[in-house]
């Protein structure tokens, strides 16, 4: 078969009583149960092992990941996933634990919480984390929890405004609406950071929390940080932190030491957790020391084991408990504890990196960013031209003005020469924006062929505009019809009789 | 580490860019700068890693006993295929599949996956997943109070108590209310006291699970949809059993018009408690307020078919603070592992996998409930759970089960303090007639007849 040929739904192949015979076969259902309470159906396919291992593996050569090309999606760290972090998820002590098993023979589990919170505890300056929230945005809306819930505890209630800068995350302002506040932008200035002067006149007895990424969403530091979080915290206010760049500071700058009370990491970013084609994630929040006690429920307790060997790791001489007796807590984000296999994976990162290790690889995170922006400066505009961090922002606008390309033909053409595309039209700021984040597991080599084919693609774009608007050409399927989608949804299968 | 930089490479680098080092690329304010030292795991090479993880996990010893908990989390065979095509390495190092064309092969499974919910639900539409079945019921309240704009919701009391402690941490940043409604003596949901709650017309939803957290299966009788739909209420299923849904009457039979659940059932590992997969799924006229992702089927500018994220207006990125929810990242790999489950299995399949754990569920119900001094608490019908009274405290005796490797299941005392006396237990597919055994052998010799109050 063909790759370009299109597969079959799995509802469309298969015939009914095909099955594999992964357990024996059971009495009818009206054995058991009342009919009335029964189903009359199950119009679900039956088909043969062969045939659904074809159907996915065909579905997995439709799809692009990082273990096939370069992907510099910028704002989402796609950075190598190293295998022995999933071998390490999938050791049966770890895969097959009850989330009720007690806590006396579920102690290893507890103990990589342990370590991963204590080791990012010390990486970013906070007092402590929890791994409860499942992705960033989730942990974003737990941190903003734990705020309003500190401000009526302190008779504050009043604090109803959350300050974002307009370069943010969509998710900030998201979280913010889910918590009831309302949301102040701050615009930019003409350097690509918050404007300070706005953002003193916007602070005020009704600031409840400023959310910031540092360095922001253009790639720069927030060079006056310290300046903004001093005058919110003049006004009482609580800074937040979005740890989705934590990528770009990593042991080099931490937010507790750039004066942040709340903050969130996403862990499938930094730590190497694979994106697995949107989550799951991991995003634990942490928090400065006046606000431990709101941390979601439960949080891992340690004390000290009796007679433990001193020389065992001092991990190893603790016994650990969880904890749901947390009168101040939120309460919990989400059913169980973590997604616990990710905090695996996560450890198991630290543990290949080490300190050094850690800040080495933000510093080259850093290293590859700048070497792709001076590789294309020349021939697409890099709005704001000084040294970035981990990413950087470049603008099609003056090309699209000369030839009709835009920013999306770019992108679409980079998918035709096997790469995947940056972000494109985000930060809102910047018109006919590409925010390209190549990470620091990726070679020179692959930086130079990067930035050649880019340049390639902007040469073509002024001697044959149409070529590049026509991307993509090689991949299975060309430009999908978005409207349609939207305007007639489709968006499941329906069996023949009922259509 | 995981960098390919040698010292030459760098140095090259730096150059082009134009500074002199690695430092010069990270200057910050004083103001800002590393105030302590970094206290982290100490770097190993790999096979120590391996190693001591391995030794971590090897104090995981609950794995290793005989196990009759579930309360939301479950043991279920999982075919070795399911591993083998969900850790491809294109599926599990994509991104979210913004690039139609290169992300086709996920953006089709998620519309299976779509597609599999609505029909084990019996809903017109679905989403491609949430965090987990606590979350999900929190995103459903939320469509359900966006439909209607009032400030309350109505929760069944046995409702899985996580779900109910999750959601009211959600209700409590929208500074929403939520009433609960008592559990009848069969241990169903109290119907007159809901139809009574309903009358006053002020609910947003109500939420009803089935099963339920005491196993039992419930739904909201004909005449309490009745009332639900007199009084504008949005009817909320909830699924923490997602096998349920292949035996029995689907959620759409007794009105529900938002379905939200937990697949971790569909070949997900248990893992402690995650990552799992939530899922929505919902009538058509509830689709412009469902939360999150949304795949659709349409045509390529070469008129062949080809898949599409849609209705992004709704989301986060498009809307910021006026989207139906914050949600991002969301579980798309552990909803891939659930729809390969469901390919796998089909429809012969996962009935007989519905219909072993109804049978061993019986059969251990059976044996616990002929040793003297358990009985069952309550005579509603069940799917593979229930509830056992021990007429003690339930933590005694799971404890002198612990003492001979057995996880008897999940006492009730922390959720409902009058359920002290209480165990949830489990059967599956997996569970043996010898587990069964050895439990009845061991109650026999833990439950203390003279302690019975």
């Amino acid at each position: 078969m063909s790759l370009h040929a299109s597969e079959a739904l799995i509802f469309e192949i298969g015939e009914e009583g095909r099955a594999n015979a992964y357990v024996e076969t059971a009495k009818p259902l009206d054995t058991f149960l009342p009919k009335a309470l029964l189903r009359d159906d199950l119009p679900l396919p039956d088909n043969t092992e062969l045939d659904v291992v074809r159907h996915f593996t065909r579905l997995s050569q439709r799809t692009f990941g990082i273990d096939l090309g370069f992907y510099p999606l910028g704002s989402c760290t796609m950075k190598y996933n190293p295998r022995v972090n999933d071998q390490m998820a999938n050791l049966p002590g770890f895969r097959d634990l009850h989330p009720y098993a007690p806590d006396e023979m579920a102690q290893g589990a507890l103990q990589v919480m342990y370590e991963l919170e204590r080791s990012l505890a010390s990486l970013f300056g906070m007092a402590a984390f929890s791994l409860n929230p499942s992705a960033g945005a989730h942990a974003e809306l737990a941190a903003l929890l734990i705020a309003k819930k500190y401000f009526k505890d302190n008779g504050q209630a009043v604090r109803d405004k959350v300050i974002v800068p307009d370069t943010a995350h969509g998710t900030n302002p998201a979280s913010a609406a889910m918590c009831g506040f309302k949301v102040i932008s701050i615009p930019s200035d003409a350097r690509g950071r918050v404007d300070v002067e706005l953002l003193k006149k916007a602070v005020g007895p009704d600031t409840a929390v400023c959310m910031m990424t540092n360095p922001n969403t253009l790639g720069l530091f927030e060079d006056h940080v310290h300046e903004i979080t001093a005058a919110v915290h003049a006004a009482g206010g609580l800074m937040y932190y979005d740890g989705a760049n934590g990528n770009a500071i990593m042991g080099n700058v931490r937010p507790g030491d750039m004066g942040f009370d709340l903050m969130h990491l996403n862990t499938h970013k930094t730590f190497t957790i694979p994106h697995g084609g949107g989550g799951a994630g991991h995003g634990p929040v942490g928090v400065a020391a006046h606000l431990v006690d709101y941390l979601p429920t439960p949080v891992v307790r340690a004390v000290p084991k009796d007679g433990a060997d001193p020389k065992l790791a001092p991990s190893d001489r603790l016994t650990f408990t969880l904890d749901f007796d947390r009168p101040k807590s939120i309460g919990p984000m989400r059913s169980f504890w973590s997604n616990f296999a990710h905090a695996v994976r996560a450890l198991a990162y630290i543990y290949a990196n080490g300190a050094e290790g850690l800040t080495k690889v933000s510093q080259l995170a850093v290293l590859n960013a700048n070497y792709i922006r001076v590789g294309i400066r020349d021939v697409l505009e890099t709005p704001y031209d000084e040294i970035c961090r981990h990413e950087f922002v470049a603008s099609a606008q003056e090309l699209k003005k000369l030839t009709g390309v835009r920013a999306l033909d770019i992108a679409k053409a980079l998918l035709d020469k096997g790469y995947m595309a940056p972000t494109m039209y985000f930060p809102l700021i910047v018109p006919e924006c590409l925010m390209i984040e190549p990470t620091e597991t990726e070679s020179k080599e692959t930086l130079d062929v990067f930035i050649a084919a880019l340049r390639d693609i902007i040469a073509t774009a002024k001697s044959d505009p149409q070529k590049i608007m026509d991307a993509p050409v090689n991949t299975v399927v060309g430009r999908v019809d978005e409207t349609r989608a939207a305007r007639q949804p489709d968006l499941r299968w329906r069996p023949a009789a009922t259509n | 580490m995981y960098t390919p930089h040698t010292e030459r490479d760098i140095a090259q680098m730096l150059e082009k860019i134009g500074v002199g080092s690695l430092d010069d690329l990270l200057q910050v304010p004083d103001a800002v700068k590393l105030r302590a030292d970094l206290d982290v795991v100490p770097a190993l090479p790999e096979y120590q890693l391996a190693r001591r993880l391995s030794r971590i996990a090897a104090k995981n010893t609950a794995v290793d006993a005989i196990s009759f908990l579930g309360a939301g989390a479950y043991r279920h065979y999982a075919p070795p295929a399911i591993g083998a095509l969900a850790m491809r390495g294109e599926f599990l190092t994509a991104y979210t599949p913004y690039q139609a064309e290169v992300s086709q092969g996920y953006l089709q499974a998620i519309y299976e996956w779509q597609t599999y919910i609505c029909l084990l639900t019996g809903m017109d539409i679905a989403n491609a997943s949430v965090y987990d079945g606590a979350t999900a019921l929190a995103e459903g309240a939320i469509m359900a109070l966006n439909a209607n704009g009032r400030k309350k919701v109505l929760v069944s009391r046995a409702v899985d108590p996580n779900y109910r402690a999750v959601l009211k941490t959600y209700c409590d940043g929208l500074d929403v209310a939520i009433d609960e409604v008592p559990v009848a003596a069969d241990g169903s949901t109290d119907q007159d006291a809901l139809r009574s709650a309903l009358a006053g017309g002020d609910y947003a939803a109500v939420a009803v699970q089935t099963p339920n957290f005491f196993g039992v299966i419930d739904a909201l009788s004909p005449e309490s949809a009745e009332a639900a739909k007199a009084s504008g209420t949005v009817p909320i299923a909830v699924v923490s059993e997602a096998l349920s849904l292949a035996a029995l009457a689907t959620p759409a039979s007794w009105g529900a018009q938002i379905v939200v659940g937990e697949a971790q059932s569909f070949g997900v590992a248990q893992a402690y408690g995650g990552p799992y997969v939530g899922f929505i799924a919902s009538t058509n006229e509830h689709m412009r307020r469902i939360p999150g992702r949304l795949v659709g089927k349409s045509v390529d500018n070469r008129d062949q078919i080809a898949y599409v994220l849609t209705l992004q207006a709704r989301e986060q990125h498009i809307r910021r603070e006026r989207a139906t929810s914050n949600i991002c990242t969301n579980q798309a790999h552990c909803a891939l592992i659930a729809t390969i489950y469901l390919a796998l299995m089909g429809k012969t399949g996962l009935r007989d996998v519905a219909g072993l754990n109804l049978e061993r569920s019986r059969e251990l119900a059976t044996a616990v409930s002929s040793v003297e001094g358990c009985d069952l608490r309550f005579d509603g019908p069940f799917f593979n759970e229930f509830v056992v009274n021990v007429h003690q405290p339930a933590e005694t005796v799971l404890a002198k089960l612990r003492e001979r490797n057995i996880l008897g299941g999940v006492a009730l005392g922390r959720a409902y303090p009058e359920y002290a006396d209480s165990i949830l237990m489990n059967a599956t597919e997996l569970t043996t007639t010898s587990d069964i055994a050895a439990l009845a052998a061991a109650l026999k010799e833990v439950v203390n007849v003279a302690a019975r109050v």
